[in-house]
């Protein structure tokens, strides 16, 4: 997505722009998240050319991606159709705009979470009721602060390139007002020289801080929550907004903590993503694998 | 008089007659405004209980509305929410979100579970102590607890009366109970 984003920044708003994903072959609740953002961070509606890969196209169907690029995007090729309840998918691509979105939202993955997450990933029962706190604090985040409307995805997949082990993928994008902007509209807020995304990041992912602290302290807990969830089941967090992304990098990661200076997008983007549970021989074993993985790529 | 608040009610009746979890701010808002209606309607309640037994999932965003916000009401004073704010039927998750949100803003309560009353929140330990001895004993005097811990009239006196002033203790004529113990089996049942 960042190569996409660096082609996106470089071009004014207003201009037209083409999305063209005949070559894709695959793309992570994330990146369709991401995509239906990019038409909405666009002032003229964008064209989108769809995977020529039947396999591909069909999957993005099924996640329901077609159904909202539609009414955001000029399509061009052939749409698969989708009918409903073929899904295999944990979440569809589903609109967050307000409180009761997130309500359905979790609602809907209550039944479908605990056999995946306990039947296919092998998590603890307890991780259920959890897990769809997460999501509601990561939908939440859109209603009270993005200022328009975003979308979630959830889905479960092989993670063999990095990880060789299942996972579950919860990705809440928005091309709302973003971090940076959303802290400075509180009263309590103080620029400075060193005030820009990745500032904003740090401030409201690792130190809980919100816009609406100033007056009631117990404002900014949702991330907080969030962390412990991601810390509790070994996962990994991602937030990206504007020019900066932070992760919270498990062992199994090679990710950078903070990056900075990256193509600016509106809008904030979050990918959790929470591992199969093995036992403890198999995750020794994959640990000092990912350690010796990390010490030959600094060594290269 | 004492009155047991069924929240998933109350959610039904406020938000949505089909949400059964209690999720995101403007949700946890509603049935908090609701919830102090039917408190102030009712009039001054010596204990109001509120009863998350029908409750599916609460987030850390709802608890905060629902549950901190709320005991910072009672604190206020001036608002008739009067008595003891307890908490029943909370399962181990919801305690999760509780949990939190108490600590965040430094506040403690009692919930009951299976009979049995327990401090959540900011308490340090030998404020713990004290309330641990006045569940066990209670309704117990203030000499008998000094005795039991092997403290001062003084410092006793000190702890209880925070415990007391936190809404943690009870204390009618020279004895302290913890709320919600040996309640009368009549009052208001707001559902």
């Amino acid at each position: 997505m960042e190569l996409v984003f660096e082609q996106l920044a470089a071009l004014p708003r207003e201009q037209k722009v083409v999305i063209d994903a005949r070559h894709a072959r695959w793309a992570s609740p994330y990146g369709l998240t991401t995509l239906l953002c990019i038409a909405q961070s666009r002032l003229e509606r964008a064209d989108f050319t769809v995977p020529e890969n039947t396999d591909t196209a069909s999957y993005w169907a099924r996640t329901g991606f077609f159904r909202h690029a539609a009414d955001l995007y000029e399509l061009h090729g052939h749409v698969p159709r989708h009918r409903e309840g073929e899904s295999d998918v944990l979440l569809e691509i589903t609109p967050i705009v307000q409180s009761a979105d997130v309500h359905g939202v979790v609602g809907r993955i209550k039944d479908k979470s605990a056999e995946i997450l306990h039947g296919q990933l092998g998590l603890d029962m307890a991780v259920t009721g959890r897990f769809g706190m997460t999501l509601s604090e990561a939908c939440g985040n859109i209603v009270e602060h993005a200022g328009q409307g975003g979308w979630v995805a959830v889905q479960t997949y092989a993670y063999r390139k990095r990880l060789g082990r299942r996972v579950v993928v919860i990705a809440v994008c928005d091309a709302g007002i973003g971090f940076r902007q959303s802290l400075e509209s509180s009263p309590a807020h103080r620029t400075s020289d060193r005030w820009d995304d990745s500032r904003a990041l740090e401030a409201a992912v690792l130190r809980a801080v919100s816009r609406y602290r100033h007056g009631d302290d117990g404002r900014g807990q949702g991330l907080a929550q969030i962390r412990k969830f991601v810390a509790k089941w070994n996962g990994k967090l991602s937030v990206r907004s504007g020019t900066a992304r932070l992760a919270i990098v498990p062992s199994w990661d090679e990710d950078e903590p903070m990056q900075e200076a990256l193509p600016y997008f509106p809008g904030s983007q979050m990918q959790i993503i929470i591992p199969e549970k093995i036992n403890d021989n198999a995750s020794a074993t994959l640990s000092s694998r990912s350690t010796v993985t990390r010490a030959s790529a600094r060594a290269s | 008089m004492s009155l047991l608040i069924d929240v998933g009610t109350v959610l039904r009746d406020s938000v949505s007659v089909f949400y059964s979890s209690l999720l995101t701010r403007p949700t946890g808002a509603a049935v908090r405004n609701e919830i102090e209606r039917r408190v102030v309607e009712v009039g001054s309640p010596v204990v109001t209980t509120i009863d998350f037994s029908q409750i599916d999932l609460l987030d850390v965003s709802c608890a905060d509305e629902i549950v901190a916000k709320l005991l910072l009401r009672y604190y206020e004073g001036n608002n008739g929410l009067t008595g003891y704010l307890l908490l029943q039927g909370v399962r181990e998750d919801h305690l999760d979100a509780i949990d939190a949100v108490l600590e965040k803003r430094s506040l403690a309560l009692v919930a009951w579970h299976d009979g049995q009353a327990e401090l959540h929140g900011i308490v340090d330990e030998t404020e713990r102590r004290h309330w641990e001895i006045v569940r066990e004993l209670g309704p117990v005097t203030s000499d008998r607890v000094s005795e039991q811990l092997g403290t001062t009239d003084v410092q006793t006196t000190t702890q209880l009366t925070r415990l007391w002033s936190r809404r943690l203790i009870r204390y009618e004529d020279a004895h302290f109970t913890v709320p919600g113990m040996n309640e009368p089996d009549v009052g208001v049942h707001a559902q």
